[in-house]
């Protein structure tokens, strides 16, 4: 359709071959997450030889893996979860409120100490946690934060760089007078936060909120090194804890394990979809 | 408030009224997040960066090694060869990560029939955590290779590839979601007026298209590639190095060398590692902070 101006009907025509273009490929897109449904019902020695194949009378076990992946490894997989759910809705939780508050702080003071914070979050947004991995453990033993109920105070820690930078590029751009007329009306900084500036950060709330749930959810090697880890683990170090050991590992266990731990992003996914694709891409100005 | 006029953007910003109250309230405000942003960040950068240049065994028991890490650290064949390898596999995944994001964007914003399912499908892998990800693709793999008698684990262009194509899998609706925006923004007169000019569709892209989406173009390059200098999870659940071949961990990246080297003799060494790392990464993010400054694309 290089010279000829194309026809209202050619356009349409190339639309509709583009379409089933994109099926097709979504469908093949979608193959990996099938292929993991599928392999949970096969029993283990099935799933590396038949890979591609629907289970068949031989090879289909029911919910056997399932039953199975639950005490697999010598660790309940409901306990993993469990602390899963836990961290990541504390961290999140406690990195929205606090670096909200952090963020107000230093974008409407502006003193030289707020100025010093600020530019160190910023830096801490370049560094690789590599760089901390040596040292990090130790301090969080000392401390007594390598337990799952006080963990979320490293991942404050560490993952306040971006939060406060967000927040604090958001506060910048809500006129002051709000806040000088509710100041004017007898309004404490507190009540301002809370009943002026927070509902305002919304938008900018979830962005942040999406990404630290995304983000503690998935972690892997801060939890790992930081947690005791005969007490505790987290989904991806159990997942990882299972393929990594020595000695045969039961595929087909694991592929419900993993169906398990994705089952609840994605319907996290498809209910908020809109909000998630706004906060991760957000996070591009992260480096 | 006319005392405090000063040139200063940041300072104008701020009125005594809203400011003083809020300097009373440090302990609540500000305090929290400091604290933990020493423990959880400050503290352990500025003691590693000092044991970069120590022999430890723990972070308490060090002696002064001088530069002798770093000299050991480039004298380590298998950290020249992360280095190397990262280094392939950030330029390959660079380019067909964005070569493959940008055309789907682009077909996907000509309207037609369902790109908005279509554009939740190629979002969605990015939702999975790396390890997870790794074993999927593991198993896929293996279950291919498996007919050849052969293993990702056992072939070194297996891995590579393999990583590739887990990393595309993953990164391709993301970038996607970058260029749509960056699509959508290109001015529609511009577009009408190269139509009604006869312009051919690979002009009009060339021409019109992708230098008003330069700004997209680089904010994913960026990304693509810290993305794939940090790469950890994937490169440990999909191969974790092997096949090994000497000291050499032919599908060994970067974040996994230093992290292997958390062993007790090579702890210095490590720390070194890591804070060479730490600089490169620092460039490439410093590098993109700028080179998008001036152009927010943001939200």
């Amino acid at each position: 359709m290089a010279k000829k101006p194309a026809t209202i009907q050619g356009e349409k025509r190339v639309k509709t071959i583009l379409t089933v273009v994109f099926a097709v490929v979504a469908v093949v897109y979608l193959l990996p997450i099938f292929l993991v449904l599928m392999n949970s019902f096969k029993a283990n020695a099935y799933v590396n030889t038949e890979t591609f194949a629907m289970p068949n009378e031989e090879s289909f076990v029911g919910f056997d893996n399932y039953v199975k992946g639950m005490t697999f490894g010598n660790y309940p997989f409901a306990k993993s979860v469990g602390y899963s759910l836990f961290i990541t809705i504390v961290s999140s939780a406690l990195i929205l409120v606090c670096t909200s508050m952090a963020a107000w702080y230093i974008a409407r003071v502006g003193s030289t100490f707020s100025k010093i914070v600020y530019y160190l979050c910023v830096f801490s947004m370049v560094v690789p946690f590599q760089m901390v991995m040596f040292t990090l453990p130790k301090t969080a033993d000392t401390l007594h934060l390598n337990t799952p109920w006080t963990i979320p105070i490293i991942y404050l820690g560490f993952g306040a760089g971006l939060a406060v930078f967000m927040f604090s590029g958001f506060v910048k751009s809500i006129p002051l007078s709000i806040e000088e007329a509710a100041a004017i009306d007898g309004c404490g900084p507190i009540k301002t936060f809370f009943n002026v500036v927070l509902p305002m950060m919304k938008p900018t709330m979830i962005s942040v909120g999406v990404l630290e749930i995304m983000w503690v959810w998935n972690d892997y090697l801060l939890p790992y090194l930081v947690l005791d880890r005969k007490k505790y683990m987290t989904i991806p170090i159990h997942i990882q804890y299972l393929k990594g050991s020595y000695g045969s590992v039961d595929m087909g266990a694991t592929m419900a394990l993993i169906l398990l731990s994705i089952a609840p992003v994605i319907v996290f996914y498809l209910t908020c979809q809109k909000y998630i694709i706004k906060g991760v891409a957000a996070g591009a100005v992260k480096g | 408030m006319a005392l405090f006029k000063k040139k200063n953007d940041g300072a104008a910003l701020n009125s005594v009224l809203v400011r003083r109250p809020i300097q009373k309230c440090f302990p609540i405000f500000l305090l929290p997040t400091f604290i933990a942003f020493c423990i959880g960040f400050l503290y352990p950068f500025a003691k590693g960066l000092f044991l970069s240049f120590c022999n430890f065994k723990t972070t308490s028991k060090w002696t002064w090694a001088g530069l002798g890490n770093y000299v050991k650290a480039f004298a380590d064949e298998s950290f020249l060869h992360a280095f190397w390898y990262t280094a392939g596999f950030a330029l390959v995944s660079l380019l067909i990560i964005n070569i493959l994001a940008f055309t789907v964007a682009y077909l996907l914003t000509k309207g037609i029939k369902g790109s908005n399912i279509f554009r939740t499908v190629f979002f969605m892998p990015n939702l999975i955590g790396g390890i997870v990800l790794g074993y999927i693709w593991s198993m896929i793999f293996d279950g291919i290779l498996s007919r050849y008698n052969t293993s990702i684990l056992l072939n070194s262009t297996y891995g590579f590839w393999g990583l590739i194509i887990l990393m595309a899998w993953q990164q391709i609706g993301y970038m996607m979601i970058i260029y749509i925006a960056g699509l959508q923004a290109v001015p529609g007169d511009m577009l009408e007026a190269a139509k009604i000019d006869g312009a051919s569709e690979w002009k009009t892209l060339w021409n019109i298209i992708i230098p008003n989406v330069m700004p997209s173009i680089t904010i994913c390059t960026f990304l693509t590639l810290t993305n794939s200098f940090k790469l950890y999870d994937q490169n440990l659940a999909l191969t974790n190095g092997r096949p090994y071949n000497g000291a050499i961990h032919t599908t060994e990246m970067l974040a996994l060398n230093i992290v292997n080297s958390n062993t007790l003799k090579t702890k210095g060494v490590g720390q070194a590692k890591a804070v060479m790392f730490f600089v490169l990464v620092a460039i490439i993010g410093i590098l993109q902070m700028k080179s998008t400054h001036d152009k927010e694309v943001q939200q």
